[in-house]
């Protein structure tokens, strides 16, 4: 069934009973959105990720922005600088020239603003009714400061959830675009480069001293006290809590009233009979934080301009592990369950 | 079944016999096809079905029956019968605009 | 779906109002003085009982059974097959709601007719199949028309435009079914064990009220006519427990912000002008007589079956399914072998755990945490 691209279920089950068997190592069997290895004392995170958004231009950016903020934001999930992108792309022939230049020059603009650099990269033509107009890949690599173990099995029963702010922006964007769900809208994709965000949480310390080590900073800072950050992209908040739910076999809880979403994201999800913890985010990150220290981590989440909106919306638990539940704004509890293919509008 | 929701009615146009108008759902604006509702009128709310609307909300219905529940909720709350609501987070809120958060110059379209 | 950030939706949030909830809900369980069982016949309401967790506020005296109103669920599978069908010829473009997508037929559904190449085309409005047809003159557009008495105001003014403009790349295949036929059906059963009737305010929206309380009168059996929201279905539980606690039997209309008596006779009288009642195979509950609607002759140019001469065919469930008695309310779907093991959203084996207003999904993706408990 090939529902599998939209990050929910079914993809889940296409990498556990084909690509985990395949390449057998510690690294990928940690199944978070990128690796981190020990080479010679330093540690690099590498990530990669390949981008086949429709359509390719959108209100807030594109697909070449869109590629540059997506594999930073998942080297930043683990707490790493990110230092360098390749940048491959596969054309359909006869694909608009101009239209390339405009990516491009999208997908430069957002590297330097972010200051990272494209070092490599690659050119595919492939022939007219292959390829859906354009896919880019990119792969990244960062530094991960020594000490720093973010990962989707390290929340514990009592940890805090933080959400750095509104969701479902980016994904009702895209829809609006796409033939017959338009609407006049003031929508903008999220999508942005969130490794200075981490940056400010992972500082977030009093008594920092510019002479320490990364170790003893790490050690200093509330940056110890953040379990996992995780950007939740398809398949939106619910399969970034459910990945994390399962992966540390703990329960999650959320408060439905703490959620922030936007006026129009919820008209377009009332119109459209979606659910906005379901819709893609690309410029969000849920970070899962000691209890003790989420009150000082999200002071700093909000100093940022990408954070400004964040909020504590739940709690890890130990109440039905591998499963999120939300109370609802009645005080009711239901099951927030992992979406099985993409969220479609419906009528019923 | 029947995904039905109220939005509000911003202008309305008449095209070769077709009635259509500009509907506004929180925040989000669409055009929706007015044919079944000839008395709906600017400023009133229709509930909007697969682009079309099938009836003009009765504002004065439903002030009568909100006014009566919001009796019963207001009531319950100081029987404390209501479940104290899932808890907000207490920090400063957020600004109440949704304005978006500077994003610098990372954007390029 | 509210956030942090409180804006207020009209006509949506009041209806969502916490403190109002908890008082219809303390009510209800203060009045209920035996066990009552109430069905719910809309999806849309089963939806939101699931989804906002109503059925564990209303207390261990009322019972909520789910019913057939849901059009997803009930579209014959013979319908789905033939729209497959139709999705595999090179030159048609076949559009949808997008609740029709992941629908098994018997071997397949529309979502894997389009990974394998076929043209389909998710739809929030029939018009936009219009559009597609007028834009493509080269493609033969076909509209799976589905939907209840809500929807079919909308589908008959497609093909009404489609024929007033001489589209002639245009058809729909249509499966539209009718609700009091099917709660007739239902309730003429001796296994009906429902006492109560929560109507489907949308449906009503557009049909008012009469055929309910007619319905009424003949089983001496309360309905109230709602809406969507979960003050909305408070209430109307709150009203038939009132009238089952004073042995009443009477049609209420909790939702007259946006039903009249009457309903809306413009919307119908386009129903009329295109549709015809016929009878109606339902998935899972068999023929029921009168209980849908098919495209007039003078539509025939514009009706998919006739253009494309497709056959009628039977085909026959997963016998494991038992659909059939989840929409009569008869079993929940807790009470199915399969339930979660051999049936789940990914493989569904019968279309109520497809949709999610279909009450399986329903239950499986909101609730199942209950059953483990």
């Amino acid at each position: 069934m090939l529902g599998h691209g939209s990050g929910g279920k079914l993809s889940a089950e296409l990498v556990r009973s084909i690509f985990l068997p395949a390449f057998q190592n510690p690294a990928l069997a940690k199944l978070n959105d990128q690796a981190v290895m020990n080479v010679n004392g330093v540690r690099l995170a590498f990530t990669t990720d390949s981008f086949v958004v429709k359509p390719l231009f959108f209100p807030g950016g594109n697909i070449g922005s869109l590629a540059v903020h997506g594999t930073i934001n998942d080297l930043a999930m683990a707490g790493a600088r990110p230092l360098f992108l390749s940048a491959a792309f596969i054309l359909e022939e006869g694909f608009s020239l101009s239209e390339l230049r405009r990516v491009v020059d999208s997908l430069s603009q957002a590297a330097t603003d972010a200051n990272v650099q494209v070092v490599t990269g690659d050119t595919k033509v492939v022939e007219k009714g292959s390829g859906d107009q354009l896919f880019i890949n990119t792969a990244g690599i960062g530094l991960v400061p020594q000490g720093l173990e973010l990962s989707a099995d390290q929340a514990r029963p009592g940890d805090k959830i933080l959400l750095s702010g509104f969701i479902g922006d980016h994904g009702i964007a895209i829809l609006a675009q796409r033939e017959g769900l338009e609407f006049e809208s003031a929508i903008q994709s999220d999508s942005a480069a969130l490794h200075g965000l981490v940056a400010e949480m992972l500082e977030a310390s009093d008594g920092i001293s510019p002479h320490d080590t990364q170790e003893q900073r790490v050690a200093a800072t509330l940056g110890g006290a953040i379990r996992c950050l995780r950007d939740p992209t398809r398949g939106g908040l619910s399969s970034a809590l459910n990945e994390i739910a399962e992966q540390s076999k703990v329960g999650i809880q959320i408060e439905e009233p703490t959620i922030p979403i936007r006026e129009e994201v919820r008209g377009a999800c009332e119109m459209l009979g979606l659910d906005p913890l379901y819709v893609a985010n690309e410029g969000k990150l849920i970070a899962i934080v000691e209890a003790g220290a989420a009150e000082p981590i999200l002071q700093a989440m909000r100093r940022h301009p990408l954070g400004r909106d964040s909020r504590l919306i739940g709690t890890v638990t130990e109440r039905s592990p591998g499963t999120v539940l939300m109370r609802t704004a009645l005080g009711t509890t239901r099951i927030v369950d992992m979406l099985a293919g993409d969220q479609l509008p419906r009528i019923c | 079944m029947c995904l039905a929701v109220p939005g509000k009615v911003l202008d309305s146009d008449e095209t070769s016999g077709v009635r259509e108008g500009r509907v506004q759902f929180a925040g989000i604006v669409r055009r929706v096809r007015l044919d079944f509702v000839p008395e709906a009128q600017v400023g009133d709310y229709v509930m909007v079905h697969v682009g079309f609307a099938i009836s003009r909300v009765d504002a004065e219905e439903a002030e009568r029956t909100l006014a009566l529940l919001s009796e019963m909720g207001a009531l319950a709350g100081e029987l404390g019968l209501a479940e104290p609501e899932a808890e907000a987070d207490t920090l400063e809120p957020a600004p109440a605009d949704g304005s978006k958060a500077d994003r610098g110059d990372d954007r390029r379209d | 779906m509210t956030g942090a950030i409180r804006d207020l939706v009209k006509y949506i949030d009041e209806y969502r109002d916490h403190r109002i909830a908890h008082a219809l809900a303390a009510e209800i369980r203060g009045r209920a003085s035996r066990k009552w069982v109430l069905m719910e016949i809309c999806g849309g309401q089963t939806h939101t009982i699931m989804r906002y967790g109503l059925d564990e506020l209303l207390g261990d005296n009322i019972e909520l059974v789910h019913g057939p109103g849901c059009p997803v669920c009930v579209t014959p599978l013979e319908t789905i097959d033939k729209a497959i069908e139709l999705a595999s010829l090179s030159d048609v473009t076949l559009v949808s709601y997008g609740d029709m997508l992941r629908v098994p037929g018997s071997h397949s559904d529309l979502f894997q007719a389009k990974a394998k190449g076929g043209d389909v085309r998710v739809a929030y409005t029939p018009l936009e199949a219009l559009k597609i047809a007028r834009a493509h003159p080269e493609r033969r557009v076909v509209f799976l028309a589905i939907g209840f008495e809500t929807t079919a105001p909308a589908n008959a003014m497609a093909a009404w435009q489609a024929r007033h403009e001489g589209l002639r790349n245009f058809s729909m295949l249509v499966s539209q079914v009718l609700v009091p036929p099917a709660i007739r059906a239902l309730m003429s059963s001796p296994a009906n064990r429902v006492q109560g009737f929560i109507a489907p305010g949308h449906v009503c929206t557009v049909m008012g009220c009469d055929e309910y309380e007619a319905l009424a009168r003949d089983f001496h059996v309360p309905f109230v006519v709602t809406g969507f929201e979960p003050v909305d279905l408070l209430q109307a539980v709150l009203l038939l427990v009132k009238q089952l606690e004073a042995g009443s039997a009477q049609l209420e209309n909790q939702y007259a912000r946006s039903v009249q008596a009457h309903g809306n006779p413009v919307a119908r009288e386009i129903m009329q002008q295109v549709f015809a009642v016929a009878d109606q195979k339902w998935r899972g509950l068999g023929m029921i007589p009168s209980s849908g609607l098919r495209l007039r002759d003078e539509y025939a140019d514009y009706d998919a079956v006739k253009i494309f001469g497709l056959a009628d065919i039977t085909v026959e469930e997963p016998a494991e399914c038992v659909s059939a008695q989840v929409l009569q309310g008869l079993k929940k779907p807790t009470d199915c072998s399969a339930f979660g093991s051999r049936c789940t959203p990914e493989n569904p084996l019968g279309a109520p755990m497809v949709s999610s207003e279909g009450a399986c999904a329903a239950y499986y993706r909101y609730r199942r945490h209950t059953a483990d408990n």
